[in-house]
């Protein structure tokens, strides 16, 4: 029977696009399918451009940045976000930091309004600084210290690849870095870094343009204007020999294993970037991908297995360096060993004979899925499409990527599987210590 | 220096009017083998969301575990890797899950790909062959999971809770043990699909871009070769919550310790179910509620506390759940029952109970925004005999209760003297200001 390859669809999400006079970027976009909004403000900082000696400081400031601003007390932004029947939160990546809500798209001033207000100046007090160190403490515990396998590998592996502060400390941050935060730290980051020229606000969702304009320039319009700072280069030269290191994690039960290769600049070789993003698809999602096939059924030398890029899962929204990274969870006594072997080996022969036939049109066509499940959600076309904004000038890229990542060939999979070799691989075992 | 800026005056915009929640476009048909089918329309996106959940109340655990673990791993036309091979060609994929009351599959896929996904949904319902080898790898994976979840302390913490609020019920034990997995054969494997994968009593949800007669014929088209008879097995009804000592379960070694809190809960059709539901909130059901800016953004002992109102088949509990530091767990604990007693004794401010009920109609409104959502509530309803259109009633019963409503509700369900509370971590460093608070039993993870 001939493969007949399923069409890859695309969204037409609209997009307007402004800049206000203080250098705040706006994009919109409009869908009046349900009556909601996406609201999203990105600060172009990361957890890449903390201080040394102020690790999880991003973080930490990420929290502060909910704590009261110029019109509104300690809890006043979760009671009003809430309260207009909408959910909240912020995250803290390795080049942005969000922070977003979504809502009834009865409360887009409101929303609005709260952004505004903390982009013109947060409550930075001693007293709310203490008490987000100690919510920040018991974030790490419940994520990485109380837990088996807690910050694997994302926090555990970047240390091992890279070499440079920004690309290899830890993100959450030490304790004692934690601690020793004070206000003045925090007024100057914010200062430095949360300009409205470092931003760009999105909104999605059920709203008129021309309406949401207005709104945007009477909440933002006199926020004041200051221009985003450099941002460093942050580049480290590709590795030349292999890296590898392992720890015990005296919880967890069974072995793990962890390995990352650089990638091409996901901005500047956006087409020798895409390939990848494929090529991880290819090796691991599903049942008739490479490696699940090879490791856990055929081998049994891996229980779960993922592959994805960047560090934090997030293929379009990173800058260089990144990586594509495979990890697996081996069963008792497995050999850490031979489930990298194994990898090679696969990863030579899909660079030596190809793919098979229908191979790579499958896991486009599942791509396709993912990505516009991702965008059904206002906030997840909102968030998108600012991080696109920030980091390219080009939003409507959101509707561009499935095809996109359908236009990617046999060819280029394959040389992209090349690149993966044992001398550029950093890697990481978690020795088991937590046998039961 | 001072960074703290001075506060401003400008006021907080006003909300517009509240949009009226609007149902989807549906229909329902059952077909002639005792199978529903609910179709949803939300077009948004060219993609289709698949549920189907099938009433499994009473299985054996561990076989049924192994059931869902390799109901995809091969049919009489298709290996495990042609199926998910197939199924990723029109964009989709399929997973299996199990919990006490059902088993589910789920899904979704290119809207292209509809007919070819129910093809192979048909194919795996009417063939699967639990082959050998692949159950044989299936059972080692699904050991090695269960031994890294007996390692996590939020799966600690949920097996005591249960063992403690369920006793001798079908919902007490909700995990195998490894030697039970491991015990499973395919024959096994073979009958508990005969028996128990059958069309009557099961839904199936469509939801997505396609007309819902269509997707209805669709369905009917490959899924009415299904045959099956049988009744689901009942479950008994959950006993209900008999207060005690608190448990505190001994984790050595734990930087933290999570506290469990279970409490009376109503089904959805209950009465009382919108004023528990506000009340939830009220308490910790939310971001804005008092137990969260009392021990989180006042005195900073956890990062994410919540409770939550789970409905089950056999019942309803609402559970609070918070891991605090060690050295806290007393004082976090005092606070909880602090902030229950005083929900439980005072009415809430009119305010307070407006902010709750905004929210509770606002996360409504969202959660039908997506095609996803949209799939998984109508499934949720389904499997406890409601429809979309109890949505409406519902939002309609949040907007009426009143102050005295959930007062009520506060009183009857969220006293203190109710509680039955689990604590997990290191006995040593907590067992004296817990015991200082409450008569407490030790027992080791």
């Amino acid at each position: 029977m001939p493969t007949r390859r399923a069409t890859i669809p695309a969204t037409k999400y609209p997009v307007e696009r402004f800049t206000l006079d203080n250098g705040l970027r706006v994009v919109l976009t409009p869908d009046r399918s349900a009556p909601v909004i996406g609201v999203a403000v990105v600060y172009d900082v990361g957890i890449r451009s903390e201080p040394e000696g102020r690790t999880g400081f991003a973080h930490l400031f990420e929290h502060l940045m909910f704590q009261g601003s110029e019109n509104l007390e300690k809890l006043a932004h979760f009671r009003h976000v809430q309260g207009a029947g909408g959910t909240f939160n912020g995250s803290t990546h390795l080049d942005y930091t969000d922070y977003y809500e979504t809502l009834p798209s009865n409360a887009l001033e409101r929303a609005l309004f709260l952004e505004a207000d903390r982009m013109r100046g947060p409550r930075l007090t001693e007293e709310n600084l203490r008490n987000q160190v100690d919510v920040v403490k018991e974030e790490i515990r419940v994520n990485v210290l109380n837990r088996p396998y807690g910050g694997f590998p994302w926090l555990t592996l970047p240390p091992v690849m890279f070499d440079t502060f920004p690309n290899a400390h830890d993100g959450y941050g030490s304790f004692d870095d934690l601690e020793s935060a004070t206000v003045a730290d925090a007024a100057d980051f914010f200062r430095r870094y949360y300009a409205s020229g470092n931003a760009v606000l999105a909104v999605s969702g059920d709203v008129d343009v021309v309406e949401a304009t207005a709104l945007i320039e009477r909440h933002f319009g006199d926020v004041p204007a200051r221009p985003a700072p450099d941002r460093p280069d942050f580049t480290e030269p590709d590795l030349t020999a292999e890296r590898r290191t392992s720890y015990t994690d005296k919880l967890a039960p069974l072995p793990a294993v962890a390995g990352a290769w650089r990638v091409p600049d996901p901005l500047t070789d956006f087409a020798g970037y895409l390939p990848y993003v494929v090529l991880a698809e290819v090796l691991t999602d599903g049942d008739a991908s490479r490696l699940v096939e090879r490791l856990v059924q055929r081998d049994r030398s891996v229980t779960s297995l993922g592959g994805y890029l960047g560090f934090m899962g997030d293929p379009f929204d990173v800058r260089d360096p990144t990586a594509l990274l495979l990890q697996a969870h081996l069963p008792p006594g497995g050999d850490v060993d031979k489930v990298l072997r194994t990898v090679d080996e696969e990863l030579d022969r899909l660079a030596t004979d190809g793919l098979t036939e229908g191979e790579l049109a499958r896991t486009q066509a599942r791509m396709a899925t993912h990505l516009l499940r991702d965008t059904d959600a206002v906030l997840g076309r909102a968030l998108g499409m600012a991080v696109l904004e920030q980091q390219r000038g080009e939003p409507g890229l959101i509707n561009e990527l499935p095809r996109l990542v359908g236009e990617v060939t046999d060819e280029q999979v394959r040389a992209a599987a090349a690149t993966l070799r044992p001398e550029r691989r950093a890697s990481i075992e978690v020795i088991p210590g937590g046998a039961r | 220096m001072t960074a703290t800026v001075e506060t401003g005056t400008r006021p907080l915009p006003a909300l517009g009017p509240n949009r009226k929640l609007k149902l989807p476009k549906q229909a329902e048909r059952t077909l002639g083998n005792g199978l529903t089918v609910i179709a949803v329309r939300r077009s948004a996106i060219p993609l289709v969301e698949l549920r189907l959940w099938m009433p499994f109340g009473r299985t054996h655990l561990a076989r049924g575990g192994m059931l869902a673990q390799t109901l995809l791993s091969g049919t009489e036309t298709h290996t495990a890797t042609q199926l998910a091979a197939e199924l990723q060609k029109v964009g989709g994929g399929l997973s299996a899950g199990i919990d006490p009351d059902r088993l589910m599959l789920s899904g979704a896929g290119l809207v292209t790909g509809l007919d070819r996904m129910l093809e192979l949904l048909a194919d795996v319902l009417t063939g699967a062959t639990y082959p050998t080898d692949w159950v044989e790898t299936e059972r080692e994976r699904l050991v090695d999971r269960i031994q890294v979840a007996q390692s996590q302390p939020a799966h600690l913490a949920r097996t005591a809770l249960l063992k403690r609020i369920y006793g001798r019920h079908p919902y007490a034990v909700q995990t195998p043990e490894p030697d039970q997995v491991r015990a499973v054969r395919p024959p096994v494997l073979r009958r508990l699909h005969a028996e128990r994968v059958h069309p009557a009593g099961a839904v199936l949800v469509l939801v997505g871009d396609v007309q819902p007669e269509k997707a209805l014929d669709a369905a009917e088209r490959a899924l009415s070769g299904w045959k099956g008879e049988g009744q689901p097995a009942e479950l008994p009804p959950a006993p209900p919550l008999e207060p005690g000592p608190v448990l505190l379960v001994d984790r050595p070694g734990s930087v933290q310790s999570s506290l469990r809190i279970a409490l009376p809960a109503v089904p959805r059709t209950h009465p009382d179910h919108a004023a528990l539901q506000l009340a939830n909130l009220l308490f910790g059901g939310y971001f804005s509620s008092r137990w969260v800016e009392n021990i989180r953004e006042d005195k900073g002992y956890t990062y994410g506390p919540h409770s939550l109102i789970e409905h089950s088949v056999a019942g309803s509990v609402l559970v609070a759940a918070a891991e605090v530091a060690t050295e806290v767990t007393a004082p976090a604990l005092l606070e909880t029952m602090y902030e229950l007693g005083r929900l439980a004794a005072l009415p809430p401010k009119p305010d307070e109970l407006e902010q709750a009920r905004q929210y509770a109609l606002g996360t409504l409104q969202l959660g039908m925004s997506t095609q996803a959502g949209l799939a998984s509530l109508t499934s949720a309803y389904a499997g406890n005999g409601l429809r979309l259109d109890f949505l409406a009633e519902h939002a309609a019963r949040l907007a009426a209760a009143t102050v005295d409503d959930v007062a009520a509700a506060a009183a009857r369900y969220l006293a203190p003297a109710q509680a039955v509370t689990v604590v997990l971590g290191d006995a040593e460093r907590v067992a004296d200001g817990l015991a200082a608070l409450a008569p407490i039993r030790t027992e080791s993870a």
